[in-house]
């Protein structure tokens, strides 16, 4: 891994002014890419950067507008996702296309060729698995899989079609630290075979360690090529983002220990709401005056689940299993919760975060109506427009929201825009309990910090907050305390100072199940 | 030939096109489109049917002209509903009514007009076995079709790749397409096969069933249908069992209300009451039983997430636009 570029083969794939207009957006711009033989290249790119635009056009599910693919040097045109794989190109989908009510078998074998035998496939698989050290039950459904396994068909998928380039669109969002590490193995082995691999991330440190070369795109264009080696992540952070990222400021919580426990979450069980959602048992949790408490956990090990009975979206048979600021809010619904001061961000902006097709103020208003003494209402319930106004916009200076119009729809924002705007409407009510499941999810670097600033800053003020996140970097930053949350079982939280990767990693991957009582986090801390 | 067996036969004459259009449509809502014009299309299929036997005097082509103004009738659903992207529920809607008018229209000069029948087969010796001769040897041709239609369709669905294909469309059409799989080819192929056995099932009503042509013969049969695939839990077998069951009641209505209590007066005690309680139900109830047994069913199956997770096609229904 030198990134000595004499090391590398001939060109593989020669990509010269590839363009993709969508209405006005220039999506892709004139893009330069070139993949040698045998080598790991990094995409590089903040949200919206045109990453996965570029992707889909190599893979052929999006034709460019302009500009040239060359494959061994020669030109080709690339119409389709199986003209893709006749030349030798595979993709492993970041949003996984699996069908979740077939098995693994019936997924894989929907993308090899069709005069492949169905009947062989089912023991193709598992052969390759093993000898890959992804190990893969061929007759499981896939609706029954957990994130890590359902990839591994994606990957398996992608080898049975023996390609020369793989692309991965960010593999590593879903997987645990010891799952990325036996995916980088699968990598350096694939590579060690001669295989290309064109990996995107933004995971700097993932990108520094295993990529031989990486181009890095911001706005549809090509803002540099480099060696990896060579930089350091915040060079590359600077390259992605066109300007500093500012460093996160996390002083340490002063005095937390005698603080008031504002949020106490007392033996919590919850029996799952569908056939593929997780069961919660016995989770404990207490949150104090002050202070940040981090939720880790691979997705979909019930930290959704944990958020709604929290939230109160699913309110719980007993009062004292939740309670906020002292009340038992344990059969209270979303509203009734908000009444008592606490504020929740759910993960799913559209839907759950935000009505799409109404505007940001009417968003405001309706996540308001009962609460802040419903200071957007007159007397008669009539809506006092002026005063919605000004603390939307109000929220939306706080939160620097980049938006087209004065009061868009809000599935007219940028995901990252919007997840601006809905952070900033909860901190905007200074809440005293305030929950965040993901509140980083797609949004680009420079807003992340200031997403994941404020919230230190609401805890410093003197409010509890419990952030529930996938990424781990995220939350060894803001986190005064990291709990991990696996197979629908909470572990006690393990204070900053002594918390590892490694750590959490084994614990995420469920080294460590059951759970201690939340009187027992003192003695560590 | 006994009065059991008499039953038995008109039962699987009633059964057949509420099979056959059953059938057609779950390959349809297998793919991820939800066609409510069924009883169009049979409509459709019985006027074409009649008209093209009646001016050949070929019941079998009669046939063949059913399916095929099913078909083109089902392409006119799909030129909206796939390559427009309407709203299917409303130009499922919309396809029925259409059918109900256009058939009447065009049936007008058929109305009074003694029709041709496409005659029952009578496989010789097995025939006249005993009890079951005639019911399984005896039978019109279209019995047989919807027989070997559904065995056909439970091999192609789970057996095939090609069935494996549609059944991935129908799951998820956004990562079929990711993998390069012609979504609304396949959408289109599905909806035409359905439009197909949906006008044989208007064919066997107005060349088998009865040999007349009526406006709006096919009297809910479509709606019952595509109900019919629901109860099922959209599975072939299940479909089957269930057009019978349909069928049985429809004949067992029919049945009750020309009987007098008096004939019975000789029944066994235990057979008369029941005989009385259920000719005390309101024929209309009767009507109504598979529409409720639908809505039962659909209520025990919801009890269970993960059944209709597994068997429910996710796309149902649902608009695809690829994006290019």
């Amino acid at each position: 891994m030198t990134g000595d570029h004499a090391r590398l083969g001939e060109a593989l794939l020669d990509v010269r002014g590839l363009t993709k207009i969508f209405g006005t957006l220039r999506a892709c711009d004139g893009v330069d890419l070139t993949i040698s033989k045998g080598e790991i290249h990094a995409l590089l790119g903040e949200n919206g950067a045109g990453k996965s635009t570029l992707v889909k056009m190599l893979f052929g599910s999006l034709e460019p507008n302009a500009g040239e693919i060359l494959w061994r040097g020669k030109p080709v045109r690339i119409t389709s996702p199986n003209a893709a794989r006749q030349l030798g190109i595979g993709m492993v989908f970041q949003h996984f296309s699996l069908f979740e009510a077939l098995t693994a078998a019936e997924n894989i074998a929907l993308s090899l060729a069709s005069d492949t035998p169905i009947s062989t496939i089912a023991a193709k698989a598992q052969a390759l698995s093993h000898s890959y050290g992804l190990p893969l039950d061929p007759y499981a459904l896939v609706g029954d899989l957990s994130v890590g396994e359902r990839q591994r068909i994606e990957i398996i998928r992608c080898l049975l079609q023996t390609p020369d380039l793989i692309i991965l669109d960010e593999p590593t969002s879903v997987l645990t630290p010891q799952e990325a590490d036996r995916l980088f193995e699968t990598l350096e082995r694939l590579r060690g075979e001669g295989k290309s691999i064109l990996y995107i991330s933004h995971r700097l440190e993932e990108v520094k360690r295993m990529c031989d070369r990486a181009t890095v795109l911001r706005h549809g264009k090509v803002v540099g090529h480099c060696d990896p080696q060579q930089e350091t992540a915040a060079s590359l952070a600077r390259m992605m983002v066109g300007s500093e990222v500012h460093e996160i400021v996390r002083e340490p919580a002063k005095g937390a220990e005698a603080a008031a426990v504002l949020l106490e979450v007392d033996h919590l069980d919850r029996a799952p709401a569908t056939p593929f959602s997780i069961p919660l048992r016995d989770v404990s949790l207490s949150v104090r005056a002050g202070e940040v408490i981090g939720i880790a956990g691979v997705a979909g090990n019930g930290q959704g689940e944990f958020f709604e009975a929290i939230s109160g979206e699913a309110t719980q048979a007993r009062a004292d299993t939740v309670s906020i600021r002292g009340e038992n809010v344990g059969l209270m619904g979303i509203s009734g919760r908000r009444l008592t001061g606490a504020a929740f961000v759910p993960e799913e902006r559209l839907g759950h975060g935000a009505a799409p097709a109404m505007t940001l103020s009417e968003n405001l208003l309706l996540s308001r109506h009962a609460t802040d003494d419903k200071a957007f209402l007159g007397s008669a319930g009539t809506v006092l427009t002026g005063a919605l106004a000004t603390a939307a916009r109000r929220i939306n200076e706080m939160m620097d929201v980049r938006k087209s119009a004065e009061d868009p729809a809000a599935s007219a924002l940028s995901g990252g825009n919007l997840q601006k705007f809905i952070i900033g409407r909860e901190l905007d009510r200074k809440p005293a309990v305030m929950i965040v499941n993901q509140p980083t999810w797609g949004v680009d670097a420079g807003a992340a910090a200031h997403i994941r600033q404020a919230l230190i800053e609401l805890a410093r003020a003197g409010s509890a907050v419990l952030v529930i996140s996938q990424d781990l970097d995220e939350l060894f930053e803001i986190s005064d305390a990291i709990a991990v949350m696996h197979n629908g079982e909470l572990s006690k939280p393990i204070p900053i100072a002594d918390a590892t990767f490694e750590k959490i990693g084994l614990l995420m991957g469920g080294a460590e199940p059951g759970h201690v009582p939340h009187e027992q986090r003192m003695e560590v801390a | 030939m006994g009065i059991t067996e008499a039953i038995l036969l008109t039962i699987a004459t009633a059964a057949t096109p509420l099979l056959l259009a059953a059938i057609g449509e779950l390959v349809v809502e297998r793919s991820g489109v939800l066609n409510l014009g069924v009883e169009g299309m049979m409509l459709m299929g019985a006027v074409a049917g009649f008209g093209m036997a009646l001016t050949t005097g070929q019941p079998w082509l009669g046939i063949l002209a059913g399916a095929l103004a099913g078909t083109l009738f089902s392409l006119l659903f799909g030129f909206l509903a796939l390559t427009l992207v309407t709203n299917q529920v409303a130009t499922g809607l919309a396809l029925t009514l259409l059918g109900i008018g256009l058939s009447g229209m065009i049936g007008e000069a058929f109305v009074g007009q003694p029709g041709v029948k496409l005659g029952a087969l009578d496989i010789p010796v097995l025939s006249d076995l005993p009890l079951v001769g005639r019911l399984l040897f005896g039978q019109d041709p279209m019995f047989y079709i919807s027989l070997l239609l559904t065995g056909g369709v439970m091999w192609f669905l789970f057996r095939t790749r090609a069935g494996l294909t549609l059944r991935s469309v129908g799951d998820s059409h956004s990562s079929a397409h990711a993998l390069g799989i012609k979504v609304v080819a396949i959408r289109y192929l599905a909806v035409m096969f359905g439009g197909a056995c949906a006008g044989l099932a208007g064919a066997q009503l107005s060349l088998v069933y009865t040999t007349q042509w009526i406006e709006n013969m096919t009297a809910g049969r479509g709606w019952i249908a595509l109900a019919l695939v629901v109860f099922a839990s959209w599975r072939p077998w299940r479909v089957l069992a269930g057009a019978y069951l349909f069928g049985a009641i429809t004949i067992a209505q029919l049945h009750i209300q020309a009987t007098n209590l008096s004939d019975l007066a000789s029944w066994p005690a235990p057979l008369y009451w029941l005989a009385e309680l259920v000719k005390s139900i309101p024929s209309q109830f009767l009507s109504a039983l598979p529409y409720l047994a639908t809505v039962v069913v659909l209520v025990l199956i919801s009890r269970n997430r993960r059944l209709t997770m597994m068997n429910t096609p996710a796309s149902l229904g649902r608009p695809f636009v690829p994006d290019r």
